[in-house]
């Protein structure tokens, strides 16, 4: 990458954010023009996310490639030379997550269309948190990083209480106080980072080369890693993931699951392990712990549910336990693994998602003992639906398998008995997504459902898209493991 | 007249300015019939007189004079002179309407908006305690009289009523407060105060922690600082709602103005002796002025609450005092005001069609007029810190200068009290998106000038949220000046 892309990862932020600003003046009656103005910039941000992923160039030995800053305020009050600054870059973690984010948004601005209610509105807030995912991956200035980190959260209370279903309100203000909460913890982080840096600015390239005390880093690690990681799902601070989820219109479930929880666990890298090394070199193993933990526990949580969207709600929580247990194994592999996992759940929760709301928006109903032989009323839906399960539960040839094993790996590596637990829990994962398949899709049709009709056109579309990028990662993984790993091997401390 | 002093009447042209408006807009409205002119006028006769006054206060950009060592004409003053002048204009733009249907008296209404500003710009520029003290008392009782001012509500003559009792006994302890540092330092010049305190020359141990007890106890009550602030909910709930407007804007940031002053200054080298009692105070406002907010159900006692909160997180930063501390407290002023300022326009537009101050009366605006529900929902992000929005911006800001100074504990509480109130912020941004409205669901708009203001104090939210560089830039050189 040179340094004129630069301009295209800041086309990034900027992309979504001129949507709702220009859908703000399209007047809500016009549909077909909302719908031309979504469909012209999501495949933009598409078309420049595969730009930015496939021209990261894992042979350069420059880990941010493609940075460029503009002076926003220097040399004022607290702040010295550089002291904010826009400025974007990304590495190949970053990368592979801006890619992430361009295929869910894509889809998930595909499957919105059909919103009835206020549908301008849903658009304008759904691409203000687009812009807030998307400015945190590529941004490489704490200040503007963070900014972005909470406009991603920001809009999610309304788009859940006006758009969602089930418990909506309390839902909403689950997740939106739990996230603030956990923000605070993140606040202390980069409050305390700054003055003991005390370089006077918020570059994050500074920021990593600064040298901190190893008590301090022992301090700050655990905070920023539970502040980040509840936006992460990190147990037990996962709770309102699960009544978050369920109550989410389709979109945002695919967006919140998809990509807005993977950035909690790129916010511990970028602050935690990139910021302070040492302290996360110390306290891996319990992080290591809460992951294995949380697989565990959400994997045992899914397997009595019920209710289709609280069951893959709790299989999240157990899936970026998987990414938690990556990252806390502390080796180039695991890690590796961990960033693959956050690609391999993003793009199959979304389609998980996806698929759940187009049955619902239908049979407004989701508990599974209520359906069966649904394979033969909806055989395309069905069909997508096991791809998305059957890369949930790490068959080989798609994307969970690629991801999972090299967590497995490296969990063996660093500590057996968790490799044995991270096996043990993707056998109960095979379990109740295999009950449920069992359950709902094949065995005698339910006749209730027989006024149920295939998918439309643009969740086919949707689901295509999502499904292609499990199969691409799952059958030729290495453009994203030469791109994570070339990163993931210059962390300081990671054993190789 | 001592020859040796300063007597430049020039410097303070415009508070001569925003004086003789006040008298002009008194007699014009006494005169009205005699005159022929209609009351109409009178809220544009003030925004002129204000306009004027703050575009002359541009001249005095990059001046360090004295008046007659009672007040200092310095970057600082101006900083303040040119808020506070723009506060009145957008102030008055936004409730023209509201203050011809609400008010008594009009012409008088306006003419204590403008002398009460004068006193507030005063209070920037002291540079002696007497003249302080008076900048003081002539803000405070521009402000009883206008609290009484809403028409045909029992609760402004009882609000006023209650400000003025507690309101004299705080200028009680102020005065008690005051002479006892007179004592001690032997001067009422701050210079001179700060000058006895660095030689150690005023070492009076006991009367010098009585007298700082007694005096940020008394500007504790004007900046309503728990537990100093039973009189605000009351206050805020019977005036009108222009005049609520005022105390949680001009009226906290003269406050704010005059702490920077004495703090920064004379009392710095007693910094040992005050900063715990300042500290415990903005502990106690954040924490408490919060929490109350959480139960409140009147859009006017919610956000008296609020700014409470809100003075917390400005004492907070008065604690940590520095250069660096100071030029971001003037930041987040200036930029609490604009997003103060746009919450309360808004309101006062909604109110100005709904006459309803419950915060259900917002049911529904998102459908009825959803231009006001977005510049409100802007602002109350904002007023809790949220991104995009300025007080992210300019907290992000305060707070890390807070935490720089050694007071990491300090800023993470102001971060959790901001979390705090997001939640009721909420509440009244689920009235307006939530739920339908109660009764009439026709769409209506508001008039032009409360379009603008809204539109203008919106746009001015978001620029401080995304781009704060310039008006940091100022408060950094308005900082510059306290700090030579």
């Amino acid at each position: 990458m040179t340094e004129n892309d630069g301009l295209l990862l800041l086309a990034l932020l900027l992309l979504p954010l001129g949507t709702a600003l220009l859908l703000m003046v399209v007047p809500s009656r016009e549909r077909s023009a909302i719908i031309a103005l979504t469909a012209a910039s999501s495949l933009a941000m598409f078309l420049v996310s595969v730009y930015v992923f496939l021209s990261y160039d894992y042979g350069d030995p420059a880990q941010f490639q493609g940075v460029r800053a503009w002076t926003w305020m220097e040399n004022v009050g607290i702040l010295g030379e550089k002291g904010i600054q826009l400025k974007v870059g990304v590495d190949g973690i970053a990368a592979a997550m801006v890619l992430l984010t361009g295929i869910i948004t894509m889809a998930g601005t595909w499957v919105s269309w059909k919103i009835e209610h206020r549908t301008k509105d849903f658009f304008i807030l759904l691409y203000v948190l687009a812009a807030g995912v998307f400015g945190t991956f590529v941004m490489l200035d704490l200040f503007f990083w963070f900014l972005l980190y909470e406009t991603a959260v920001l809009p999610m209370y309304l788009l859940i209480a006006v758009w969602g279903s089930t418990r909506k309100e309390y839902g909403a203000m689950k997740l939106m106080m739990m996230l603030v909460g956990a923000s605070i913890l993140i606040f202390a982080g980069i409050f305390a980072i700054y003055t003991e840096a005390g370089l006077g600015t918020f570059d994050l390239e500074a920021l990593f080369g600064a040298d901190y005390p190893v008590s301090f880093q022992k301090i700050f690690f655990p905070i920023i890693a539970v502040g980040c990681g509840t936006l992460g799902g990190l147990f037990p601070f996962h709770s309102w993931s699960p009544d978050g989820h369920a109550a989410a219109p389709t979109a945002v479930s695919m967006l919140h699951a998809g990509v807005l929880m993977k950035l909690g666990a790129f916010g511990i890298i970028r602050l935690g392990f990139q910021v302070l090394p040492e302290g996360a070199e110390f306290w891996a193993p319990g992080l290591l712990t809460l992951g294995i933990v949380a697989a565990l526990y959400g994997a045992v949580s899914a397997l009595r549910q019920t209710d289709l969207k609280l069951m893959t709600g709790f299989s999240s929580v157990s899936h970026m336990g998987y990414v938690f247990v990556g990252l806390g194994t502390f080796n180039a592999i695991g890690i590796t693994g961990s960033v693959l996992q956050m690609f391999a759940h993003g793009v199959m929760t979304a389609l998980f998602f996806l698929l759940i709301g187009a049955m619902y928006d239908q049979s407004h109903d989701r508990e599974i003992p209520h359906f069966s032989g649904m394979a033969k009323q909806m055989p395309i839906w069905a069909a997508f639906f096991v791809i998305a399960g059957l890369a949930s539960l790490g068959l080989p040839g798609l994307s969970g398998f690629v991801a999972e094993l090299h967590i497995f790996i490296g969990a063996f590596r660093a500590y057996p008995i968790v490799g044995g637990l991270a096996v043990l829990t993707a056998a109960i994962t095979a379990t109740y997504l295999l009950r449920m398949f069992a359950q709902s899709f094949f065995g005698e049709m339910n006749p209730a459902w027989s006024g149920m009709r295939e998918m439309a056109w643009p969740e086919r579309a949707g689901a295509a898209v999502l499904a292609a990028s499990i199969l691409w990662l799952g059958l030729w993984p290495s453009p994203w493991i030469d791109r994570i790993a070339a990163t993931v091997e210059g962390l300081q401390g990671v054993a190789l | 007249m001592n020859p040796d002093l300063n007597y430049e009447y020039a410097l303070l042209l415009p508070e001569f300015i925003l004086a003789a408006t006040a008298a002009l807009v008194l007699f014009a409205d006494a005169f009205r019939q005699e005159l022929r002119v209609s009351r109409r006028l009178l809220p544009w006769l003030a925004v002129l007189g204000a306009l004027v006054a703050g575009v002359v206060s541009l001249a005095y950009l990059d001046r360090s004079d004295d008046f007659a060592e009672l007040l200092t004409i310095d970057d600082f003053t101006t900083f303040f002179r040119v808020l506070f002048a723009a506060i009145v204009v957008v102030l008055i733009l936004g409730s023209h309407e509201f203050v011809e249907r609400h008010v008594r008296h009009v012409g008088e209404f306006y003419a204590l908006l403008l002398l009460a500003t004068v006193g507030a710009i005063f209070m920037s520029a002291a540079r002696e305690l007497i003249t302080a003290y008076i900048a003081i008392e002539l803000l405070s009782f521009s402000l009883y009289v206008a609290v009484s001012l809403t028409l045909g509500d029992r609760r402004s003559g009882e609000a006023s009523l209650k400000y003025v009792l507690l309101g004299g006994v705080a200028s009680a302890m102020l005065l008690y407060g005051l002479s006892l540092l007179y004592g001690i330092a032997g001067s009422t010049q701050y210079a001179e105060i700060g000058a006895a305190f660095a030689a150690g020359t005023a070492d009076f141990e006991w009367a010098l922690v009585l007298s700082l007890a007694l005096l940020i106890g008394g500007l504790g009550f004007k900046a309503s600082a728990v537990p100093f602030h039973m009189w605000t909910p009351d206050a805020y709930e019977g005036a009108p709602l222009p005049i609520t407007a005022f105390l949680s804007a001009t009226s906290k940031a003269a406050i704010v103005a005059l702490l920077l002053r004495v703090f920064g200054g004379p009392l710095l080298p007693a910094i040992d002796e005050w900063q715990w009692m300042m500290a415990t105070l903005a502990v106690l406002t954040m924490a408490f002025g919060n929490l109350i907010a959480l139960q409140q159900s009147n859009i006017k006692r919610l956000l008296a609450y609020s700014s409470i909160g809100q003075v917390g997180y400005m004492l907070m930063a008065v604690t940590a005092i520095s250069f660096e501390t100071s030029s971001a407290l003037l930041l987040h002023v200036a930029g609490y005001l604009v997003t103060n300022l746009a919450v309360f326009a808004a309101v006062i537009a909604v109110h100005n069609r709904t006459g309803d101050e419950r915060i259900a009366g917002f049911r529904g605006l998102a459908e009825t007029q959803p231009y006001l529900a977005l510049v409100l929902t802007a602002g109350l992000f904002s007023l809790a810190g949220m991104p995009l929005f300025a007080g992210f911006a300019t907290k992000f800001i305060l707070f890390q200068a807070v935490a720089s100074e050694g007071f990491l504990w300090l800023s993470v509480v102001a971060v959790i009290a901001s979390t705090v109130s997001l939640y009721y912020y909420l509440q009244v941004i689920r009235q307006m998106y939530l739920y339908p409205p109660d009764g009439d669901a026709a769409r209506w708009r508001p008039s032009f000038t409360a379009l603008a203001t809204t539109g203008g104090l919106l746009l001015g939210v978001v620029f401080i949220g995304l781009y704060a560089g310039p008006l940091f830039r100022l408060a950094d050189g308005a900082a510059t000046a306290l700090f030579v």
